[in-house]
């Protein structure tokens, strides 16, 4: 069953067009590489599927609840509050500037949703965020606040943060763009372990040998549109589209 | 010598009083001020941008008589002193106190709520808990600006006649023929002052813990 189910999305920055009818799905347990030049759109549709951008039209549906629909009439039109907020915990997002909350320490940054959002009692909060810590390999940094940590220790602690809602999908918004060479192994070895546990995933990233690596299926936008989607062989190998093998080619694989 | 400086007390006590009052009030209207300001509403926005341009831009000493004087010519009734003091000082220091808290939650890097909007939280809960508490480690220096000002500004309290410390030491210059109680009066600011500057200090190295 598809956890996401796009339509023919559309999004416009005043005349700019970003998205120009997308649609893809994404099933349970796949993990889905989203790649393509800067300014493809590629960020902007996580976005939009995380309900931090508003679309234009088409449909957007999560965990089998309509998040956003144009109907027969032609208007798009979004859910009601609370089915807005149901869907959106399905949904976790990791971003490229970690964003984690700097007054609070590394403990509180993945304890406030599931105390404040989900009303789970803070014993239980506090262990649950111990056993992330511990799978992310931080256990010994729960009182430490993010200035204290490296990038990629900042970046695990908002991965953990994302999952202590118990998301049924995962999104990356270019999860290591903002770290150096070093520290982007280290966030791409969590991930892979979220894939091999199953975890329903969506990456926008330009780490392509990465993505060959553990994507089930690449999407190539370019310009707003899905040019090249397919298995990572087809799309990160053998590229039929001419725009595919142009920006794949800049990076020699 | 005693008899003077247990006069100025008791005009310093009033002078706290107009300043503790005074925060009290204006520092939470001049949220809601600020909040007003970046209202999308264009007429609620402009209202209160026009109120602020009022606010700073003319002398709080007039806007002090105004608030005596003009519920006296348009309803022919007048405030209490003391009450038209703290009304003028809470409406001039939330105008100044807005402007503060706008530029300090402005600050606030939209990833911050962007990562409280994915992780569900209410607007409510990401305002008191993710916002304000960096907007108010970032706007402790301008704020310790504002409120030493406060100190000092309390001397004007005197213009519609609250008998307020620098009232008593001028009287008592006025009575003994010397500059000397005015030069005590200058004291007594600046002791005060160091406190609010070491105050200040202590709640930025308190709120020191990060970056």
């Amino acid at each position: 069953m598809s956890i996401i189910t796009v339509k023919q999305v559309k999004k416009k920055f005043s005349t700019l067009e970003v998205l120009k009818e997308i649609s893809f799905s994404l099933e349970e347990g796949e993990v889905l590489s989203i790649i393509g030049p800067s300014g493809s759109g590629k960020s902007t549709l996580l976005r939009c599927i995380t309900n931090l951008e508003t679309i234009d039209s088409g449909t957007i549906v999560i965990g089998g609840d309509t998040l956003v629909e144009t109907n027969n009439q032609g208007t798009t039109i979004y859910a009601d509050k609370a089915t807005i907020s149901r869907i959106r915990l399905r949904v976790g997002l990791v971003f490229q500037n970690f964003n984690l909350f700097p007054h609070f320490s590394v403990l509180r940054n993945i304890t406030e949703a599931p105390r404040h959002v989900l009303n789970t009692p803070k014993k239980e909060a506090t262990e649950q965020a111990y056993t992330l810590l511990e799978k992310m390999g931080l256990a010994d940094k729960a009182s430490a606040y993010p200035y204290q940590l490296s990038g990629g220790q900042q970046q695990r602690v908002s991965i953990a943060r994302a999952l202590a809602l118990h998301p049924q999908v995962l999104c990356f918004d270019e999860p290591t763009s903002a770290l150096d060479p070093e520290l982007t192994g280290e966030i791409l070895e969590v991930i892979k372990e979220l894939a091999n546990e199953q975890m329903t995933m969506m990456v926008v990233t330009h780490e392509m040998a990465f993505a060959r690596d553990i994507s089930d299926r690449v999407i190539f936008m370019d310009d707003g549109l899905i040019v090249e989607a397919g298995s990572p062989d087809q799309v990160l190998v053998n590229p039929k589209n001419e725009r595919t093998k142009r920006f794949l080619s800049r990076f020699g694989s | 010598m005693t008899k003077l400086l247990l006069l100025m007390l008791e005009g310093t006590f009033t002078s706290l009083r107009i300043f503790f009052l005074t925060l009290l009030f204006s520092l939470p209207l001049g949220l809601l001020v600020a909040k007003g300001r970046m209202s999308r509403h264009r007429i609620i926005s402009s209202l209160v941008n026009g109120y602020i341009m009022i606010m700073r831009g003319t002398p709080l000493i007039l806007q002090l008589i105004f608030v005596y004087f003009a519920p006296y010519y348009i309803l022919g009734a007048s405030t209490d002193r003391f009450t038209a003091v703290i009304i003028a000082y809470v409406i001039n220091y939330a105008a100044y106190f807005a402007e503060i808290y706008r530029g300090g939650i402005q600050s606030i890097p939209q990833g911050q709520l962007e990562a409280s909007s994915v992780l569900g939280f209410t607007k409510i809960h990401t305002f008191s808990h993710v916002v304000m508490p960096q907007v108010v480690k970032r706007i402790i220096p301008a704020m310790g600006n504002e409120v030493i000002t406060l100190v000092k500004d309390t001397a004007l309290a005197q213009t519609i006649g609250v008998a307020e410390l620098f009232r008593v030491a001028q009287n008592a210059a006025a009575r003994e023929f010397s500059t000397m109680p005015i030069f005590i009066a200058g004291v007594f600011y600046f002791v005060m002052n160091a406190i609010v500057s070491k105050s200040f200090d202590l709640i930025e190295r308190k709120l020191n813990y990060y970056r």
